[in-house]
């Protein structure tokens, strides 16, 4: 674009981009930018410091987005850890990630809609009908149906339920609170009679008697398998922005320096080798037991993939559009209906994921898993991590550090030999804050946007 | 994919203009300098649509027969007859809550009337959902804005027809296209593009709705109080855009509350007085001392005038 065409607010911006380069004394920013600048090209380099001044304006204006949920989690670990040397061990931790999986995946369900400004009540129960579906085919009187076949029906029959309930609430234009507090209680009532009636002599209970979906949270990935993958994982993200950034400079538009594009790298590589070490190091207590457990790698392939979703495509767009403002949404063409059914569908899809993972750590499914609380934590990881109850605001990876907030209480507290008392009103308190966080920033931007 | 949406998107949109913002999209890599969406829309005179400028010769693009809307008791719009010719600008004014937005709402397909008839390019239509009214050619600016407060700028400005790659979204091809548009608009300057909606002053929302409607290769634009909080050099503007686009050939609807404003924008003034046209003609037949007497009292002394009334649908 010519330099005709700018407008003076983009003068004002690259003037103090230079600015702030020539005090911060990074050379080769500056002199890129003074490039740009005698080109009167497009403001094409941004420096670190005008990046941290965005991002601090940002804050200042209420959105803090994962700060508040990793400040959080950073105070929680630092309490444990001086309580107890053992909760930062190894061993500990992957415990922690994998009995964070079930709140994780839960919570990504819910993140789809409350995106929408809707909730879901039903999905610890719904993970409970996929649970149990996937287990009696895969046990010997269900007709020990190999386990892609019982995984494949059990997903099948909790993206049914997920329709349904969003057709409900779409055709019927009944209030979702109502139509999954329905679910929560009639879902449970299907988890029961499954469970009772395809093994009447059981008591109530299924055992996992197909390995591998035992092995999903039980078993792990072999040292130079884990390896290879993390290094596949660090490598695509790496390569995947540094092309966005190219593509994006080659057009003109403005991309973040190389200078913090490094660190992201950096920081993901740093990531990636920390989770393996942890891993790899021996958690066994009689025979060595090492490894990246399959369920970890489960749950990071749901966030890449959800995310990606939520982020890259026009149904991901719509989404947030909807919980933004569903008038305009609607005004510009987009069908509510149809977008909001799928969002229901995919949570239905993620919980009964969550129901797999959780009867596979467990290896068993019993009629008295409590998907009332389940639903409760799915929220409060959701919310914890930084996803606004009212819609439009949130993202995945919200869910994931949630999750990982309210397993490592529960697991902190274990450690120390608290009751469940004690537990329950600690997690309250947590999402209280994380709550008044949210409601905060909301009346941060409303008064942004009065102004 | 990009292509398939965006034909999807207007079917019945000017083909030549259509394809050029085909162009624009995919090829955006490949020369920065090109003009611009807005800069074609604007500039050149798109062939076929231009030359048909004459007043008062040409078939209406749009036509309302008869139209009503009732929300419960309150009925808005009551037998509502006017003609929307292209190339020109046909003003409507009216009084708070005389039913200047329902109508705009009617033909955009947020409301279908209650009774009555819409002709497009002389043909019976039903305009069941924005959708299909954007389908036909329609691109509203509406009083509220309708604007996502969690999106930005870019994200809001092609909500609804995203082009994609891959079947993705073509973040870069949407933002450098936004960028020109509100270049060329030069209404109001914005920090970032890609800052949320929410964190603009309501003038900069108002400019972002109207770069918004301007994007696309429309042939009929409706503006809802486009200029009410705009200041005095911007609300000029937004009305040389309005000029620009009548004299490309389209057929635009602007709804103002500021006389001075309609008598230097407008070709052709509708006043509509509780729901029911009370005149409709050129703008030389009318004075603004007419219209305010029309719009508060729905006749006026010079009643004789309102000769202009549309014609009977048959003789379409
Ligand atoms: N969604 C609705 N539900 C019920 N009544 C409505 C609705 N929209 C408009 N009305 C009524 O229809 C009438 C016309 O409203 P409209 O919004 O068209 O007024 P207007 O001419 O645009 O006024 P203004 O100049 O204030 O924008 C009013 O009496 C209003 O109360
Ligand atoms: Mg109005």
């Amino acid at each position: 674009m010519s330099g005709s065409s700018r407008t003076p607010g983009e003068f004002t911006r690259e003037e103090v981009t230079s600015t702030t380069d020539r005090s911060a004394g990074s050379a080769p920013n500056t002199r890129a930018s003074e490039v740009a600048l005698a080109e009167g090209s497009e403001l094409m380099v941004n420096s670190l410091g005008e990046y941290v001044q965005a991002w601090v304006k940002r804050i200042r204006n209420g959105d803090s987005g994962v700060l508040p949920v990793l400040g959080g989690l950073i105070a929680i670990v630092i309490i444990f850890q001086v309580q107890n040397s053992l909760f930062l061990s190894a061993g500990n931790l992957v415990n922690l990630l994998v009995q964070g999986a079930v709140f994780v995946l839960l919570g990504m369900a819910e993140v789809f809609v409350l995106l929408l400004g809707e909730i879901d009540l039903s999905v610890g129960y719904v993970a409970g009908v996929g649970a149990a579906i996937t287990a009696i085919l895969a046990s010997p009187f269900g007709g020990s149906w190999p386990w892609w076949i019982a995984i494949a029906a059990g997903l099948a029959s909790t993206v049914f339920i997920g329709t349904l309930q969003g057709v409900l609430i779409t055709r019927l234009h009944l209030p979702s609170f109502v139509v999954t507090l329905a679910g929560l209680l009639g879902w449970e009532g299907v988890m029961l009679f499954l469970i009772d009636h395809a093994s009447p002599s059981s008591g109530g209970l299924i055992s996992i008697s197909n390995n591998i979906i035992y092995d999903l949270v039980n078993g792990n990935l072999n040292q130079v398998a884990g390896w290879v993958v993390m290094v596949l994982v660090v490598a695509l993200f790496a390569v995947s922005i540094v092309l966005r950034d190219h593509h994006r400079r080659s057009n003109g538009l403005a991309a973040p320096p190389p200078s913090l594009t490094a660190m992201k790298i950096a920081v993901a590589i740093a990531a990636g080798v920390a989770l393996l070490l942890v891993c790899d190091a021996n958690r066994g207590v009689s025979i060595p037991l090492r490894g990246v457990p399959w369920v970890v790698l489960i749950v990071l392939g749901f966030l890449g993939m959800w995310s990606f979703l939520l982020g890259r495509t026009r149904f991901g767009r719509y989404i947030y559009a909807i919980g933004g403002n569903a008038e305009a949404a609607r005004r510009a063409g987009i069908n509510l209906s149809r977008i909001r059914t799928t969002a229901f569908a995919l949570a239905g899809l993620t919980a009964g994921i969550a129901g797999i993972i959780y009867e596979s750590r467990l290896g068993s499914i019993s009629d008295n898993i409590d998907g009332g609380t389940l639903v409760l934590y799915a929220v409060a990881a959701a919310v914890i991590g930084g996803t606004s109850l009212f819609g439009g605001r949130g993202k995945m990876i919200h869910a994931v550090l949630g999750g990982i907030v309210i397993a490592a209480i529960y697991n902190g507290l274990g450690l120390l030999g608290v009751s469940a008392s004690t537990e329950y009103i600690v997690t309250a308190l947590v999402l209280l804050a994380a709550v008044t966080v949210d409601s905060m920033t909301r009346r941060g931007r409303a008064t942004t946007s009065a102004r | 994919m990009n292509e398939s949406f965006l034909e999807s998107a207007r079917p019945g949109g000017a083909g030549r203009a259509q394809k050029e913002t085909l162009a624009q999209l995919n090829g955006v890599s490949s020369d920065a300098k090109e003009p611009g969406v807005t800069r074609r829309s604007l500039g050149e005179p798109t062939e076929g649509l231009s030359g048909k400028g004459h007043l008062n010769e040409v078939e209406p693009l749009l036509s309302l027969r008869g139209i009503d809307k009732s929300f419960g008791p309150v009925q808005a719009l009551a037998g509502v007859d006017l003609d929307i010719p292209l190339g020109q600008v046909t003003a409507l004014v009216g009084d708070n809550g005389a039913g200047k937005s329902v109508l705009v709402k009617t033909i955009s397909g947020i409301w279908e009337p209650d009774d009555g008839q819409i002709f497009w390019e002389g043909r019976p239509v039903h305009i069941r959902n924005p959708k299909e009214a954007a389908e036909m050619g329609i691109t509203t600016v509406y009083q509220d804005l309708a604007l996502c407060d969690n999106l930005d700028i870019v994200q809001n400005m092609f909500l609804g027809r995203e082009p994609t790659r891959y079947r993705l979204l073509d973040e870069t091809a949407m933002e450098l296209a936004a960028k020109r548009t509100l270049a060329e608009l030069s209404v109001v300057t914005v920090r970032s593009i890609r800052q949320a909606v929410a964190s603009l002053s309501g003038g900069q929302r108002q400019a972002v709705a109207v770069g918004k409607a301007v994007m696309w290769n429309s042939k009929l634009v409706i503006f809802d109080e486009p200029t009410a909080a705009l200041a005095v050099s911007s609300a000029a503007m937004v009305l040389e855009l309005i000029r620009q686009l009548a004299s490309r050939g389209l057929a635009v609807i602007v709804i103002s509350h500021v006389l001075n404003e309609i008598f230097s924008v407008a070709d052709r003034i509708a006043v509509l007085h509780l729901g029911h046209i009370a005149a409709v003609g050129p703008i030389s037949e009318f004075d603004p001392q007419k219209v305010a007497t029309l719009m508060a009292t729905g006749t006026s002394s010079w009643s004789s005038h309102e000769s202009d009334s549309p014609s009977d649908p048959r003789e379409l």
